[in-house]
């Protein structure tokens, strides 16, 4: 055992040396992948995912008009300008893949949990490296093939985010069925791989590698949430995996599990005795733990930012890890609420009502936690804080009128209207998204060692902040109009015509809010090279990150790993002149731990 | 090109502070000022987003009441043109009436704790991690205020979903293809004859794969238009031939999807014409702003030589709302909702699809 802690001491000495490839590209250092999927998942794909959102905007507000942007974007897929409805049903479908999958599940969590596990828990790296490098380049490759079917000759995938059979197994149904969906549904079965060798990695570490004193009940919140994260997608995924298979399986192989009674384009198909309605419970069985594999790390970043930034402990430490548990838990037994009027038995309906409002609990108690962990603080408007704010705002927004979605009889009535994609942008897309850049602007010196300017960032926030509620609020009362989604142009329905100037102002908030992001774009960038050098704990956090070594070095740290006394939260505790107390520090003789 | 127009402003603008304030910063710099450049927020930074909290506040209040004023007429929440879609509605407005309390209560204190509770340096705060009791009000409070709601969802829903007997509906079949409806009436023995997609024979016009010998079919009518009568109970057999579909009567309050290889099914009661729905004050105001923004566009049509629009009157109609490919957004049947006697003079001219089949020799 000797041998074991002389490792422990001189880690970095022993490591092998590093050519330019073991450095920056097959790297197996957790903060080096961190980046990685920061720039592939969050920065790379969220462009993309953002430009797709504008043209689909843009469709919305001026169908008739040609555009030059359209006929330069899109190319033969705008003759003269003027957007192919395919192609308009291919944007939406890759939208919301890309936006879901790669910016919110691998960039968010792939970017913050390799970062901040190991150093938050004062681990040398994740327990294993070579698989976190594995599940690296597995995203990689499956960004590569989701982005390359964009390419393909009849286009890509286009039958929805949520890819329903028949529409998406049948190329005769529609042209993105073709080779675009078959490259869709390898991506995705390598993102799920990905996605399981990472969440695993996340959960042993987690368990095995927390330093002296890390007991469950110290760990911070964001660990807390990558954690829970990690385990519903370790449940959940593989389902995903299995009903991509059947469907492989019907498109290629002839079988029937989602097909039956088929018959189109003047002729009967073979396939007797499947059921789409079989893959609807497949994919919501994760489609719905997915949206808390979103939204959960950006609580966990929301939490912590809250704490740092407003100088207060976080309101009701041990509430918050019971309801994040509970809702993990409730997250599982609910995805029928996406089902309601799929035919599904309507006994089958009111079970699925029940657990799905029951989930608004845990939610009410994070939100009135994070609104009492404000009170009486000391609130740093840093740009982080800004966006932990306005993350609890869109949640509340977003979150309530999930009530009304989640009511089985209210539902009939809006659902798959403009009223859902308000609802769900909201309390999941913008919220996670808020949650992110929060992580961002607040992990950035410890991510590349320099800050990121706190003016732009100001800019950017308030756009950014006015912009979503510009877009989405709004939107909400389009879909009570009964406007559906996924419409190509609403001018074939005159009963919508009174909607077309609210759709116009969506348009506008859309437009101005994506541009505005070219802002911390720059600033992210110039910031890696030009920003000003951050000093050891610019926030005067108390979690052990901030103890690590500034410079980026194997191991995390110079000497021991720190060793931790106190829970992460001691943020003006009395007794002690600072306004923080790291929780490296011992207690002091007859100090309560919390 | 007005956004276009509009964005480019609005890129100048910024940048044109941008580069304000740089020569602000650098003359700061010439007069010997010092200047803090640590990018961590000084009480300065405090005080000035603080105030824009407050600000935000407002301009979500200001949102939420433009909002309700210029699009709250709420055409899914008022003049429900059947009878489940009454207790639907009430049930919406309960609820709405909730988010709208909790919305405005919770948003409020986030907002002004912000503004409140801005840093200044050398403040310290109160170090308050627990109150079980407070905790347990926030648990408590929504699991009651929940019970309530769940329960009269759930009983709305058993209500709207239940299909008896005793109703003695009339039974119409809503058949659904890329990219349009039928309808099959289920002629005077109100029961539908067989039908499988396997069984469609264009040859013979037998385009909904009815079953020919089965004796039920043969007074089947099958139309695009969808005709009921009002205050009678209709129940819809949903089916589809090709991908999933979604039959959508908004105002009705109904939706069912059209799912290949089965039959779904959604009953409710029409109890409002279509010429009782068109007099209603809500759509007298909506049909005159449509066709006010229907002349406006006439103007720009007939400068470019083009065919003007057709004046718009209500109708119900049942969409698609399940998507279903290319012109899934065109895929529409108009509803008429009339009296008896209307109703049972337009089907008696209606073909029965016995006599609609193509004899083959």
């Amino acid at each position: 055992m000797s041998e074991y802690i002389e490792f422990d001491k001189d880690h970095h000495e022993h490591h092998p040396k590093e050519t330019f490839i073991t450095k920056w590209i097959f790297s197996q250092d957790h903060k080096m992948i961190a980046k990685q999927y920061l720039f592939t998942g969050v920065i790379f794909m969220g462009i993309i995912g953002i430009l797709m959102s504008s043209l689909i905007r843009m469709q919305i507000a001026w169908p008739e008009e040609p555009s030059i942007i359209f006929e330069f974007l899109l190319g033969k897929w705008a003759p003269e300008g003027v957007m192919d409805a395919d192609i308009y049903l291919a944007l939406v479908t890759m939208h919301g893949t890309i936006m879901v999958f790669f910016v919110l599940t691998a960039g968010l969590s792939g970017t913050f949990s390799n970062l901040l596990i190991p150093l938050q828990l004062g681990a040398r790296d994740m327990a294993t490296g070579f698989l976190n490098m594995i599940a690296y380049w597995l995203f990689f490759l499956s960004t590569v093939l989701m982005v390359g079917s964009i390419f393909v000759e009849a286009g890509p995938a286009a039958a929805g985010w949520t890819i329903y059979p028949p529409l998406s197994a049948l190329e005769v149904a529609q042209p993105g069925s073709g080779l675009g969906m078959t490259l869709w549904l390898v991506s995705m079965a390598l993102f799920i791989a990905s996605s399981l060798l990472g969440s695993l990695n996340y959960i042993v570490t987690i368990i095995n590698l927390r330093t002296k004193g890390m007991s469950l009940t110290r760990m911070p919140l964001t660990i807390w949430a990558f954690f829970i994260t990690a385990i519903i997608g370790v449940i959940s995924f593989p389902v995903l995996l299995s009903a991509a298979l059947l469907l492989i399986m019907d498109r290629s192989f002839g079988t029937s599990f989602y097909l039956s009674d088929i018959f189109i384009q003047g002729e009967v198909l073979h396939y007797q005795g499947g059921s789409p309605i079989l893959f609807e419970h497949l994919f919501w069985f994760l489609g719905h733990p997915e949206v808390y594999i979103v939204l959960l790390p950006a609580l966990g970043i929301a939490s912590e930012v809250i704490a740092t930034h407003s100088r207060k402990p976080i309101f009701g430490y041990k509430a918050m890890i019971m309801s994040i548990i509970a809702i993990a838990f409730l997250s599982t037994i609910v995805w029928g609420h996406h089902m309601f009027v799929t035919g599904m038995n309507p006994f089958l309906g009111s079970v699925f009502t029940f657990t799905t409002l029951l989930i608004a609990i845990p939610s009410a108690v994070k939100a009135f936690n994070y609104i009492t962990t404000l009170w009486k603080a000391n609130i740093q408007f840093n740009p982080p804080m800004l966006f932990a704010i306005a993350f609890v705002s869109t949640f509340i927004t977003g979150g309530l009128t999930g009530l009304i979605l989640g009511d089985s009889a209210l539902d009939i009535n809006v659902h798959d209207t403009y009223f859902v994609v308000a609802h769900f942008h909201l309390v999941m897309g913008i919220s996670a998204l808020y949650g992110m850049l929060a992580g961002i602007y607040h992990w950035f010196p410890k991510l590349f060692g320099r800050m990121m300017n706190k003016n732009l960032g100001y800019i950017h926030f308030w756009v950014t902040a006015v912009c979503a509620y510009g877009v989405f609020f709004p939107m909400h009362f389009i879909g009570m109009a009964g406007l559906p989604r996924r419409y190509y142009t609403n001018s074939n329905f005159p009963l919508f015509d009174d909607l077309a100037d609210t759709n116009t102002i969506i348009t506008v908030f859309a437009i101005i809010g994506s541009l505005i992001q070219i802002v911390f774009l720059y600033n992210f960038i110039h910031s890696i090279f030009y920003g000003k050098k951050a000093s050891q704990n610019p926030w005067n956090s108390t979690t052990l990150e901030w103890t690590a070594s500034m410079k980026h070095i194997h191991g995390n740290w110079q000497g021991k790993i720190p060793e931790v006394y106190r829970w992460p939260y001691d943020y003006s505790k009395p007794g002690y002149k600072e306004d923080f107390v790291p929780q490296h520090i011992p207690l002091k003789k007859g100090e309560e731990e919390y | 090109m007005i956004t276009l127009f509009i964005t480019l402003i609005l890129v100048f603008i910024s940048i044109a502070i941008w580069q304000m304030i740089k020569i602000f910063d650098l003359t700061r710099v010439l007069k010997g000022e010092k200047i803090d450049d640590s990018q961590i927020a000084n009480d300065k930074d405090n005080r000035i987003n603080a105030k824009l909290m407050l600000g935000f506040l407002a301009f979500i209040y200001a949102i939420t009441i433009i909002c309700f004023i210029k699009y709250g007429h709420f055409p899914l929440i008022t003049d429900a043109a059947s009878e489940h879609g009454v207790k639907i509605d009430t049930l919406m407005i309960s609820t709405f009436a909730l988010i709208f309390f909790v919305q405005t209560i919770t948003q409020f204190l986030l907002h002004y704790f912000a503004y409140t509770y801005r840093g200044k340096k050398g403040n310290k705060t109160l170090f308050y991690t627990d109150n079980h009791k407070l905790e347990l009000i926030w648990t408590l409070t929504p699991a009651v205020v929940l019970t309530g709601f769940i329960t009269y969802g759930l009983l709305t829903w058993a209500d709207v979903m239940n299909i008896s007997d005793d109703d003695d509906p009339m039974v119409v079949e809503l058949y659904a293809q890329q990219f349009n409806w039928k309808a099959r009436y289920a002629g005077n023995d109100n029961s539908l004859g067989k039908a499988n997609v396997r069984l469609i024979d264009m040859d013979r016009a037998n385009i909904l794969g009815i079953d020919e010998s089965d004796p039920n079919a043969s007074d089947d009518i099958i139309t695009t238009e969808l005709h009921l009568p009002v205050n009678k109970p209709v129940l819809f057999k949903m089916r589809s031939q090709d991908v999933l579909h979604s039959a959508y009567m908004p105002h009705f309050r109904a939706q069912m999807n059209c799912v290949p290889g089965m039959v779904t099914q959604f009953l409710l009661t029409p109890n409002m014409t279509t010429e009782e729905m068109r007099n209603t004050p809500n759509m007298i105001d909506k049909v005159l702003t449509i066709n006010q923004i229907r002349d406006e566009k006439n103007k720009k049509l007939i400068e470019k030589g083009e065919e003007p629009l057709d004046p718009y009157d209500f109708d119900y109609v049942l969409l698609c709302n399940k998507i279903c490919g290319k012109s899934h957004y065109n895929m529409q049947m108009k509803i008429i909702v009339e009296s008896q006697e209307d109703f049972d003079e337009w089907i008696s001219k209606q073909t029965i699809f016995k006599n609609s089949l193509i004899a083959q020799n």
